[in-house]
């Protein structure tokens, strides 16, 4: 066998190893988001360190059911610590959680660092869990993994109602009967098999990436677990495969980190541009919703004017409007101008004037503002010279429906609180 | 000499995280001085690779950067666009630490950093390198102990006043955002000091262990503050000698020795409970 046929095999299988552990820790990392315990993976993973050191210590091998063994034992170990603390001390969950790492952790460096000292051969390697070690992953380590990823991805489905109670609805999950504690155990048990095949990939530090990113990138494009789950899968298969194929193409370029760098770069994508959650998709609803407000209280200001002048065709200039109502003078010409072009004003030189549709739009909102008025001073007996600011807000938001239904709770009233004329459709 | 130079830089930066870590577990922000103490690693490697030598001034201002910039991420994430606080504590940190990472293994030629050198510091190297008789980083961190006392010192009611009630700090008129980024600042400044002798294990764990210890033995904020710092010393002190005892990474056996003093205290708040309930009982 030629040195490119040994590479060609390995990258295969270093893929396979890639993809199974992305799809397994995608479908838990779900889970755990959805529990709000995105944190407790990453304790998990830096508490395991010490078992894989133990793994070795006893079994004077790096082979890798030892070391999962180790792993997967102080791994489940430390789930149950956090909550042990949470629940015998007054300390929160937080502390719990970094208590727990943070000891954990030192203990697997405190083991690790002794055992380089000790000058056993066949150590070396053995601090690839801190970061990962892709590359050096042999067949026999890919097929251990593999056969772990496919039993959690097969206890998942399995399991999945039960788990999707559980961490909908524990109280109600108990109530009907279910095995809680049982099914708790078994969804922390596959969240640290889970852990545990990944570390030795993506490294201790950075695993809680690959269990919370995934399940945070597809959380912002469905609000369906399903599709939460699918999403989440493609996308840390996708981040996964070109972690590792840009870390084989450039040197130096370690794999785990890489990885993640895919998954953040991804993440920051869809925290961006997402529809419905994103945040450009919110500054602009929120943008238009600024310009319909806008929009609302000009022609309600100019209505205002004609009614006082008792003449709804006259033409008033901006400083009519804003003795008025205050404006700034740059949205008030944004304002105006975009009102024009919608055909609810007529210009003439430095002047305007509602359109029929214009004053429909304008009676409208003051008849809202009216109403509620009376409204607040009726039933919530606030004295009228409170309601104003309220009504001011309220006027924009009072769908057709809801205005039939107060018109008619109000009894079609004449007159506001102010003893101004309510307006309504000739 | 060695060794006192080692237990005493110990000593300082137990002190310092101690207090800071006081507040963060007060305020339920644990896990952000984990996030903060990995995510400076980017400023730190990239204000190395600009300054293009071990200038500190860089480093603090690059890592405080990065610091208060991951605070500022994780808080956007949460309150803006509603992505919860662990998960988004998890995004932003792990996110920053792989860029430092990276940036470290790409750039190895041209900066002295290494990826172990990241976790567990070369405390075991202090003075070494040079012939002041007093090392460099004692007095750095020793500064920075200042500044934190000061810090502290000058603005403790304020601190306690957004700490345990938010409300009526803005109510009195006191900025509740700008204690929090203030400290978050001086957690920065703090982990970047000390990165390079103890590394983020060491860091993290000083943050959260005394400070979790001490408030399980008293309901007094001065008095947490004190017991924290010696806790953090005492772990400092018997941590050397395991390490030498074990012959491992000086950093991760003092973050154990905290680990133990912990486990103590837990086993004797349990105990002393129990034969108080026990009297209470008879």
């Amino acid at each position: 066998m030629t040195y490119i046929d040994f590479l060609l095999q390995n990258i295969h299988h270093v893929y396979i190893g890639i993809i199974l552990i992305c799809t397994a820790s995608a479908i838990v990392g779900c889970f755990t988001f959805l529990r709000k315990r995105a944190l407790l993976g990453d304790t998990i993973a830096h508490a395991s360190l010490p078992g894989v050191c133990i793994g070795f210590i006893i079994s004077g091998t790096k082979h890798p059911v030892y070391i999962t063994l180790g792993a997967f034992s102080t791994g489940l170990l430390s789930a149950y610590l956090v909550d042990y603390i949470v629940n015998k001390s007054k300390l929160k969950s937080d502390v719990a959680l970094g208590i727990v790492l943070s000891i954990g952790f030192s203990v697997g460096i405190l083991l690790l660092t002794s055992i380089q000292h000790s000058n056993n051969a066949a150590q070396s390697g053995l601090d690839g869990f801190i970061f990962g070690k892709v590359a050096s992953l042999l067949q026999s380590d890919v097929m251990i993994m593999a056969g772990i990823a496919i039993a959690v991805i097969v206890i998942t489905i399995l399991f999945m109602k039960e788990f999707v109670l559980i961490s909908f609805d524990p109280s109600f999950a108990k109530s009907i009967g279910l095995p809680y504690e049982k099914i708790e155990f078994l969804l922390t048990a596959i969240t640290v098999l889970t852990i545990v095949i990944g570390i030795q990939t993506i490294g201790v530090v950075l695993m809680a990436a690959l269990l919370i990113t995934p399940s945070a990138i597809a959380r912002f494009w469905t609000d369906r677990l399903s599709k939460m789950i699918f999403i989440a899968i493609v996308a840390s298969i996708f981040c996964g495969i070109m972690g590792a194929y840009l870390s084989s193409q450039i040197p130096n370029l370690p794999t785990g980190p890489s990885i993640v760098m895919f998954l953040s770069i991804v993440a920051l994508l869809s925290f961006v541009f997402s529809p419905n959650k994103g945040i450009v998709y919110k500054y602009l609803l929120k943008a238009k919703n600024n310009q319909k407000i806008l929009e609302e209280n000009i022609l309600k200001t100019i209505y205002q004017l004609g009614e006082a002048n008792k003449r709804f065709d006259a033409y008033f200039t901006k400083k009519d409007i804003l003795e008025k109502k205050i404006f700034q003078n740059f949205q008030l010409n944004k304002g105006l101008k975009q009102l024009k072009n919608k055909g609810y004003l007529i210009q003439s030189d430095e002047s305007w004037k509602l359109s029929k549709e214009g004053k429909i739009k304008g009676q409208r909102i003051t008849r809202l503002h009216r109403l509620w008025e009376i409204y607040l001073t009726q039933f919530l007996h606030l004295s009228p010279d409170h309601v104003h600011d309220d009504a001011e807000t309220i006027e924009h938001l009072i769908t057709p429906e809801i205005e039939d239904k107060l018109t008619e709770l109000l009894g079609y009233p004449k007159v506001d609180p102010h003893q101004m004329e309510i307006p309504y459709k000739d | 000499m060695q060794p006192l130079y080692i237990i005493i830089l110990g000593s300082l930066i137990a002190s310092c995280c101690a207090l800071l870590g006081c507040f963060l577990l007060l305020r339920k922000m644990t896990m952000l001085g984990d996030a903060i103490a990995h995510a400076v690693l980017p400023g730190i490697v990239i204000s190395y690779i600009v300054s293009g030598e071990r200038d500190h001034t860089a480093m603090l201002i690059g890592a405080t950067v990065a610091g208060l910039l991951t605070t500022f991420s994780i808080e956007f994430l949460s309150k803006k666009i509603k992505l919860q606080q662990d998960a988004a504590t998890g995004v932003m940190f792990t996110g920053f630490f792989a860029i430092g990472v990276i940036l470290i293994s790409l750039f190895a030629n041209k900066i002295d950093l290494d990826q172990d050198c990241v976790l567990y510091g070369e405390i075991g190297y202090l003075g070494l390198y040079n012939d002041a008789f007093i090392p460099i980083e004692i007095w750095r961190m020793l500064i920075i102990l200042g500044l934190i006392i000061t810090f502290i010192v000058l603005g403790y009611r304020q601190l306690l006043m957004t700490t345990f009630d938010l409300a009526f700090a803005s109510s009195v008129g006191i900025m509740g955002a700008l204690w929090q980024y203030l400290l978050m600042g001086f957690v920065s400044l703090t982990t970047v000091a000390s990165f390079e002798s103890v590394g983020s294990i060491l860091v993290v764990s000083f943050l959260i262990i005394p400070p979790a210890a001490a408030y399980l033995i008293t309901h007094s904020l001065q008095r947490m503050l004190i017991y924290a710092c010696l806790i953090g010393i005492i772990g400092a002190i018997s941590g050397y000698y395991l390490a030498v005892f074990l012959d491992s990474a000086i950093a991760a056996a003092m973050s154990v020795a905290c680990g133990v003093e912990l486990i103590l205290i837990f086993i004797y708040v349990k105990l002393w409970k129990e034969r108080v309930l026990s009297k209470a009982v008879y």
